[in-house]
């Protein structure tokens, strides 16, 4: 029986010059009593405005829907319904978790506050009900201590905790569907996989539909009975999950999975040498005394050590917090250490700039890594400037389109503004950047992580292609398991500072040692 | 160092978002074209003629002095065209075509047969001072001044607090704990009570009276760009450029700087109207600028003296009103025009 029957959902938007953006063209779906149905799709394609129409969170009367539409909850269309009937029905029959915890919950109320007063709210009990009631909701959703939680802020709780309260919100008041925007993203492989059973567990004991949306094929394929892939506001397919793993139908639908698979070939290992780190350790004050001397430490990077011989990969891999972008940052003198770095068998503290320009960083955020006050051309240009004032304005300018060309950007772009452009291309851009000065060594800190699935495997094939043409030696940092193994020949694992785990691809993948890297594997697989 | 640093980060859809703001973009209009006039003071309200002619020769006695002698006079001081005697010297033999306001902020007209300050005349159209000068061209002059002083004082103030604020904010640590603890010091200080006792000291003139105000006005940016700076110095584009072996002053000017130029530009018209109003308050208690200058402030203690002549009071208040009003505006507009979440 269908709880929830979307039909003909169109939603548009009007913007600030006139013009109407279509964001959903006309798509129809229906969710089942105790099914989990996952939306999968990649950013702008709709799905997270799909989701909000349904509770009427959509900006009104700047966004608006077609006339077909229809989204009928138990005979109700809710996209008539009044105020209060919505109000009635969000957060009561429909719950809703977000990707980011933090700013979902207000952060000057204790978190036990925060979910009483919803149950306060739709079934008008006691505070000191409502109270046991929150408490109850904590122990279910497997927050430890949960008596003392209660009295907890949210900025005093991990990611995973959080969503754990969101979740424990949003199944207060028992509704029948659970609506989940993307709440894994933001998590922890490892924890991204509690939150998945956990979410599992509750729709079986509440017999709850979920809505579960995601941008992430492998933790659709693990959680949702069915999906529906979108693309550019439309559903292109949309069957049992088995069928659309196994036989998918539309090319679109081909691509996604083959993202996935993107296997690089083994580089050789040659026998020179080009980074050798020492007993590297970073570590940060937290504590000082009254006369400035430091009492404890977060030890970000502590003791660590690593030979990397010319064109290979080493993939570093690791979950938040573990170190691995301080270790990359590190190499390229972004942060104060102790212990020795050899670039070519030459100490970095004792090696000019120029010198030291042999290694390069790509950073993860695209959209911070680009100054956007300054055109392409200045940013790709900027090593030139600094590092070859000899060269004539016109030799720098065929420097830089001929790497332009090589990360697949077009000389036209030259002039724009970063504001102008996708998140794909952003990191091509940043990857240009780091290009122009022909590094030996290319360090890549999660250059993956803020992209959509097929733009990750473009990005991916990209590094690949310019390493064999180029010979340069990586060391890609990430906590995406599957792009470790896209990319890697040699793998550390990193935990709270710490080497626990180095081999190459078939031995961490095939016989991993330690447990933590068992899991980390269990999880992304 | 870097060539139109301000320009460059203005873009065209803020200078568009700026145009559709209707009453900014009318106040704005407004200001430059008085703001144009008053520059002209010296064509428009003098008490020297434009031109003159004298024995066939062409005079122009604004750009250069001429002397009593040169127009059949006995002495060689500086001519003085009220003197009856001159005028008919002149009107002799030749001509001369007087500005449409023919007294300076300074001219006392001598030739009032009425007590000072006068009502407005045919001759004096908003009447005259308590010591019978014209008000419409010490308005003139006073407006021009008031604008050339605050100005100064804005862009001169800007650049101290955006260096020092870029300072602070960038190396943050020790530099910005010693520098924050000198500011608060600093800001505790009374300001008025510090001119008081300079003024009572040496008179002030208009540039020691600049220096004393830039010395506590340079604080009003100092916070904001520090903000700026230390938000901005953690971003990634920042450390890619680290990364690259970019130097601080590089980083500074070329990567932070134009992010913060932009918070900065906002506050300039509130800073003008600012300066204004300290320069206005000042000359109104008698600490500001010496009489010799023509001042707005000045007028305002007038109108106060006299309240049986309210032409005084009337006129410096409208006048007063009008500018910082226009000034509001223009900055109200351009805050909107740079608010990114009001465009979005």
């Amino acid at each position: 029986m269908s709880i929830l029957e979307v039909k003909h959902l169109s939603i548009n938007f009007r913007k600030k010059n006139g013009d109407i953006f279509p964001a959903v063209k006309d798509i129809s779906f229906n969710l089942e009593q105790g099914e989990i149905l996952g939306i999968v799709g990649e950013s702008g394609s709709g799905k997270s405005v799909t989701a909000l129409s349904v509770l009427g969170l959509l900006p009104y009367p700047k966004a608006f829907h077609g006339p077909n539409s229809i989204i009928e909850y138990q005979g109700k269309n809710l996209l008539t319904a009044s105020d209060a009937e919505l109000r009635e029905i969000r957060g009561g029959k429909i719950g809703f978790i977000f990707q980011e915890p933090m700013s979902s919950l207000n952060p000057l109320h204790r978190i036990g506050k925060q979910i009483a007063e919803t149950i306060v709210i739709h079934q008008h009990l006691s505070l000191k009900e409502a109270n046991r009631k929150a408490l109850k909701l904590l122990i279910k959703v497997g927050i430890k201590n949960a008596k003392e939680r209660m009295k907890a802020f949210p900025h005093e709780l991990s990611g995973g905790q959080r969503q754990r309260v969101m979740i424990a919100m949003a199944i207060a008041n028992r509704p029948d569907i659970l609506i989940a925007d993307e709440p894994t993203t933001a998590l922890d492989v490892t924890i991204q996989k509690q939150i998945i059973d956990l979410l599992i567990k509750l729709q079986k004991q509440l017999n709850m539909s979920i809505i579960f949306i995601s941008h992430d094929l492998q933790v659709i394929r693990k959680i949702a009975d069915r999906v529906c892939v979108m693309k550019d506001g439309k559903i292109v397919e949309q069957n049992r999950v088995s069928e659309i793993f196994e036989h998918p139908q539309e090319s679109y639908t081909k691509t996604l999975i083959s993202s996935h698979n993107i296997l690089n070939k083994l580089n050789k290992e040659s026998d020179k040498n080009i980074l050798k780190i020492n007993n590297l350790n970073v570590w940060f004050p937290l504590k000082k005394n009254f006369w400035g001397k430091c009492l404890e430490y977060i030890k970000a990077v502590n003791g660590i050590s690593i030979n990397l011989s010319k064109g290979q990969t080493l993939g570093i891999v690791g979950e938040s917090g573990s170190g691995k972008s301080t270790l990359g940052q590190s190499i390229v003198g972004l942060n104060k250490y102790s212990g020795d770095i050899f670039i070519n068998n030459q100490n970095i503290k004792e090696i000019t700039s120029q010198e030291r320009a042999s290694v390069q960083i790509v950073f993860q955020d695209p959209y911070n890594a680009l100054n956007p006050r300054m055109n392409i051309e200045e940013i790709v240009r900027e090593g030139l400037d600094i590092h070859h004032k000899e060269l004539t304005k016109e030799q720098k300018y065929r420097l830089v389109t001929e790497v332009m060309q090589e990360v697949g950007l077009k000389e036209s772009d030259l002039k724009k503004y970063p504001h102008e452009f996708s998140g794909g291309q952003r990191q091509r851009i940043a990857i240009a950047r780091a290009l122009i000065l022909k590094p030996q060594l290319l360090i890549l800190d999660e250059p993956t992580s803020a992209l959509d699935v097929t733009i990750q495997a473009q990005v991916l094939k990209l590094l690949q292609k310019i390493q064999n043409e180029r010979h340069l030696t990586y060391i890609f940092i990430s906590h995406d398991m599957n792009a470790i193994k896209a990319m890697s020949d040699k793998i550390a694992v990193m935990k709270d500072g710490k080497i626990i785990e180095l081999g190459s691809r078939d031995e961490i993948f095939n016989h991993p040692q330690q447990e933590y890297t068992q899991k980390l594997i269990a999880a992304a697989v | 160092m870097e060539k139109g640093i301000f320009t460059k980060n203005i873009k065209q859809e803020q200078i568009d978002a700026f145009k559709r703001n209707k009453r900014a973009l009318t106040s704005a209009y407004i200001f430059l074209f008085l703001f144009i006039i008053s520059l002209f003071s010296e064509l428009i309200a003098n008490d020297k003629p434009l031109l003159l002619k004298y024995q066939n020769d062409l005079y122009f006695p604004i750009f250069s002095d001429y002397t009593d002698k040169d127009f059949g006079g006995d002495f060689p001081t500086p001519a003085d065209y009220k003197d009856p005697y001159i005028i008919k010297q002149i009107e002799q033999s030749g001509w001369m075509l007087m500005p449409i306001i023919p007294f300076s902020f300074n001219t006392v007209d001598y030739n009032l047969n009425v007590p000072t300050p006068s009502a407005p005349s045919q001759e004096h159209w908003l009447g005259t001072d308590d010591e019978g000068r014209d008000i419409v061209a010490r308005i003139f002059y006073g407006f021009r001044l008031s604008i050339i002083f605050s100005f100064l004082l804005t862009v001169i103030s800007s650049i101290i607090g955006i260096i020092t604020g870029a300072i602070q904010g960038y190396f943050g640590g020790k530099t910005d704990l010693i520098f924050q603890r000198f500011m608060e010091i600093w800001e505790t200080l009374p300001q008025l009570f510090i001119i008081i006792i300079i003024a009572s000291i040496f008179t002030p003139g208009f540039w020691s009276l600049l220096i004393i105000l830039i010395a506590f006005s340079w604080l009003n940016l100092t916070g904001m760009v520090r903000a700026e700076f230390l938000r901005t110095r953690n971003m990634e584009y920042v450390k890619a450029a680290k990364s690259m072996g970019a130097g601080n002053i590089r980083i500074m000017f070329k990567h932070i700087l134009p992010n913060a130029v932009i918070t900065t530009i906002t506050f300039v018209p509130f800073l003008l109207a600012e300066g204004i109003t300290a320069l206005t308050a000042l000359d109104f208690l008698g600490l500001g600028l010496p009489a010799e200058y023509p001042s707005l402030g000045d007028l305002v203690r007038q109108g106060k003296d006299n309240l049986q002549a309210p032409w005084i009071g009337i006129s410096i208040f409208i006048v007063l009103s009008t500018l910082l009003s226009l000034l509001i505006f223009i900055g109200e507009g351009i805050r909107d025009a740079f608010d990114t979440r009001r465009n979005n």
